[in-house]
């Protein structure tokens, strides 16, 4: 075979890998929003589920799952934006810091059930939160840690060094150019990894399984201490432990979880993109 | 002179204390912050030691490590996870032997190949696929890949170690792609021009210059993604048909390591043996994402000093 | 030592300044004395240590990792170099405007009242407007801006950017200012009105400013220190200097024959 033909064949195999990643995701978005948007009404999002679960709707799951990981970016963006601040404004190269990196590569490599061990061990056992809305998103929060971590490192360093140096120069102690010149710059990247992780935590299912929630309630939560539905458990519940449960609540509820994940990713990414075209320096 | 009253000239001395101790409480609070990760960290292996461990009073390691039952609710239970782990390993290879070639292929796509538009195209695609929460996608799994299987190999259920791993490999996609593409991109560009010049095509530039300059990276991309397929559980406990047994071919069902944790915990005994059991599986799987981490980095770093 | 040409007093005494970049030393043993309310020109070849010293004045090479530095800088009877130093009342005392102009990405009115915002030293609103008109006034540049206070720094030209950082350095009221080339990455004109704005500015504030110009020197300094290799060679009036150097290096330099 020639040069030239073994490029075409092997431009053509490469073409086809390009191919079999995009398809996939088209063919299953297409069959969401196909079978899944005749169920999406108001009284689907709006109602509970009824007949075992086989008929009604996923208001308690939905709120459940905004609940969740609101908690849980609350938790895990103040964490991740400090630990960001500390790496890299403070830390030189010292042995700490080098942990701290090795231990962020590592808490993002660790299975989310593993993280839902951890969570029903420590808040549900040891702290005696029960299972509750309180383990379940701290669980999250810990899970989306690596997340946030990463993007506010990249936000902060994105920031030029110029900056902090105009407003030393003028008298300015660090905690108040980081405070006042740093973070509102890096501002718009942070909230990026803040969605990130949102998006995360909103389809995590491992992590909650035994550590919030609940297979059917019928009414809202009313404390933190209380369980709640959340929308990827729903969806397994559904999917695979009620026989005879409708295709409309199956696959609306598919399509709000995939809506949800994808509308947060969606809302990142164009973000993202337009802050780096945005920046002016 | 000064015309604003309200300016004070101080002179320029030692700094006041309680500006002192103000800077200090900030920068000792932002690093005892930064180094959460580690805590968590510690914490998450900690607890795994602390509810897993005891289980080895009643269960000798080796039994538990080799043993080839796992029956952990008959009279007298029985914790052998070799099957759990031959499970665990049946998938991931299936999978991985996918979605290297796969991930891998799409990176040199849109790295090397593509042009603009269908790079942007496929980079976002590559995100969503990672946006996809796993639980969609073992659902999607069950109702349609499944059948399919089941039709296609006439087998007794689709539900088999091989629709699982036909999941996960797409799962694994975006991980191996997006790292592989950063292992690319950071070939030098002199490497490639000087290859072209000696009247090189672009595919034996790609696959004499490019992929070797990136290997170690692609590498340490191909161990992220195998990370990620041994770590998952919604796709396996939902696809992989959940069957406690050695598999003999892909093409059964099987229970992974993690699929075990998710699908039983309910059903323990807060610090029963089972309960026990449970933790020192996901003792196992932490070691393993740890092992699998180091090696990554050990790739990476191969590259550092490589180039 | 230097001569004490007039009657000015020192504001910054230099003895014996040693500084290190790891195991490279980047000055060694530099002494000169900064007088009070003049332009003193720091002049040399690239690399030769003249903005490094320029940043030890205010400490700002505290920021970079594995700088050592030993002797003594002295301002006002204090040796700043002492690690006690409060580093933020020094910085705000003297000041540094950089190579390329850094306005903050906020509005020209914000960027000029981040210092008396800081340190607290604008009573109420109508001080601080009035801290930011007399600053903008101070730096040339009120006329050009006075409309349009609340529009982002960024979108002014790159000269006027720079006014508008020595601007927002005259509103923290420094007695010391300390230039790093800052006309390096202007044009010909907005050189002249910055340099025009020095000749004016040292009837009330010192200046110390890096250049590799030597034309800019001789119009804008009163003396010059001719920096090589970390070493003070020379410094005097600049008439001196720039006509009758007495150190061979100095001429060489001078006269173009090298750097």
């Amino acid at each position: 075979m020639s040069a030239k033909s073994s490029e075409r064949a092997a431009f053509l195999a490469l073409r086809i890998c390009g191919c079999a990643v995009a398809a996939p995701i088209l063919l299953i978005l297409g069959l969401l929003i196909v079978k899944g948007a005749p169920a999406l009404s108001a009284e689907f999002l709006l109602s509970a589920p009824r007949m075992g679960l086989k008929e009604g709707g996923i208001f308690p799951a939905i709120v459940g799952t905004v609940i969740l990981v609101a908690l849980a970016i609350s938790v895990a963006l103040p964490l991740g934006v400090a630990c960001a601040v500390y790496l890299n404004e403070y830390a030189g190269d010292s042995r700490l810091t080098r942990l701290i990196r090795l231990s962020i590569v590592n808490l993002a490599g660790v299975p989310s059930v593993v993280f839902g061990l951890f969570g029903l061990g420590l808040f549900v056992l040891f702290l005696k939160f029960g299972v509750s809305i309180l383990s379940g998103s701290l669980t999250l929060a810990f899970l989306i840690l690596p997340v946030v971590i990463t993007a506010s490192e990249e936000a902060l360093s994105s920031v030029p060094k110029s900056f902090s140096e105009a407003s030393l120069a003028l008298g300015a102690t660090k905690m108040q150019t980081i405070l006042r010149v740093v973070l509102p710059n890096a501002l718009p990247g942070m909230l990026t990894g803040a969605i990130l992780g949102v998006s995360r935590a909103a389809g995590e299912t491992a992590p909650i399984l035994f550590t919030v929630a609940a297979f059917y309630l019928p009414r809202l939560p009313s404390s933190i201490f209380d369980q709640a539905m959340a929308l990827p458990y729903h969806l397994y519940i559904v999917s695979t432990q009620v026989p005879g449960a409708s295709e409309t609540v199956k696959y609306g509820t598919a399509l709000v979880l995939v809506s949800l994940a994808f509308g947060l990713n969606l809302v990142a990414i164009i973000a993202r993109n337009r802050i780096r075209k945005q920046r002016k320096w | 002179m000064e015309r604003n009253a309200a300016i004070v000239k101080k002179p320029v001395g030692v700094k006041r204390k309680t500006a002192r101790y103000k800077e200090f409480a900030w920068e000792k609070s932002i690093a005892v912050l930064g180094s959460i990760s580690i805590v968590i960290l510690a914490l998450i292996f900690l607890f795994l030691v602390k509810d897993g461990i005891p289980l080895f009073r009643h269960v000798g390691v080796a039994e538990f490590l080799f043993g080839d039952t796992w029956r952990p609710i008959s009279e007298p239970p029985v914790f052998g996870i070799l099957p759990l782990i031959a499970g665990s390993i049946v998938v991931t290879l299936a999978a991985a032997a996918m979605s290297v070639p796969m991930g891998v292929g799409c990176a040199i796509y849109i790295a090397e190949i593509a042009d603009p538009r269908a790079k942007e195209f496929l980079k976002v695609v590559v995100e969503l696929i990672a946006g996809i929460p796993s639980v969609v996608l073992g659902f999607i799994g069950v109702l349609t890949l499944a059948p399919f299987v089941q039709e296609i190999f006439d087998l007794p259920t689709g539900l088999t170690a091989f629709t699982g791993a036909v999941v996960l490999a797409f799962m694994a996609v975006p991980t191996i792609a997006t790292i592989s593409e950063d292992a690319i991109y950071s070939v030098p560009r002199e490497y490639r021009e000087a290859s072209l010049a000696m009247g090189a095509t672009r595919w034996q530039t790609i696959y004499k210059v490019i992929i070797p300059a990136s290997s170690s990276g692609i590498l340490a991309a191909s161990l992220l993604g195998v990370g990620r397929v041994i770590g998952e559980t919604m796709v396996v406990m939902m696809v992989c048909g959940n069957a406690p047994v050695i598999p003999n071919t892909i093409f059964q069902p099987v229970r992974t390591m993690t699929a075990t944790i998710a699908a039983e915990m309910g059903e323990t005994v807060h610090g029963g043996d089972h309960y026990m059991a449970l933790f020192a599986v996901g003792l196992a799987l932490f070691a393993i994402s740890f092992a699998i981490n180091a090696a990554a980095s050990g790739a990476a770093r191969r590259r550092g000093a490589g180039a | 030592m230097a001569k004490e040409t007039a009657q000015n007093p020192v504001e910054i005494s230099v003895r014996g300044l040693d500084l290190f970049y790891g195991r490279f030393q980047a000055l060694k043993s530099v002494g000169i004395d900064i007088l009070k309310n003049q332009v003193t020109a720091l002049i040399g070849p690239s690399g030769c240590g003249k903005s490094t010293f320029l940043r030890s004045l205010n400490r700002m090479n505290d920021m970079i990792q594995g700088v050592r530095t030993e002797g003594v800088v002295e301002f006002e009877g204090r040796r700043i170099l002492d690690p006690e130093t409060d580093v933020a009342e020094l910085r705000k005392r003297v000041g540094m405007v950089f190579q390329k102009p850094n306005p903050f990405p906020m509005s020209v009115y914000n960027n000029v009242a981040y210092g008396p915002r800081i340190h607290g030293s604008a009573g109420s609103k109508s001080d601080l407007d009035g801290i930011v008109e007399e600053s903008l006034v101070a730096a040339a540049l009120w006329g050009e801006v006075k409309d349009k206070l609340k529009q982002s720094a960024l979108s002014l030209s790159g000269g006027q950017q720079q006014r508008l950082c020595i601007a927002r350095l005259l509103a923290v009221k420094p007695d010391v200012l300390l230039m790093d080339e800052p006309c390096s990455a202007l044009d010909p004109i907005a050189t002249l009105k910055i340099e025009e704005l020095m000749r004016d500015l040292k009837n009330r504030y010192t200046i110390v400013i890096v250049t590799h110009n030597m034309q800019q020197a001789a119009r804008v300094s009163d003396r010059t220190a001719f920096f090589l290799n970390g070493e003070l060679v020379e410094q005097g009036d600049t008439d001196e200097i720039f006509t009758r150097p007495k150190d061979k290096r100095t001429e060489d330099y001078i006269t173009g024959r090298f750097g």
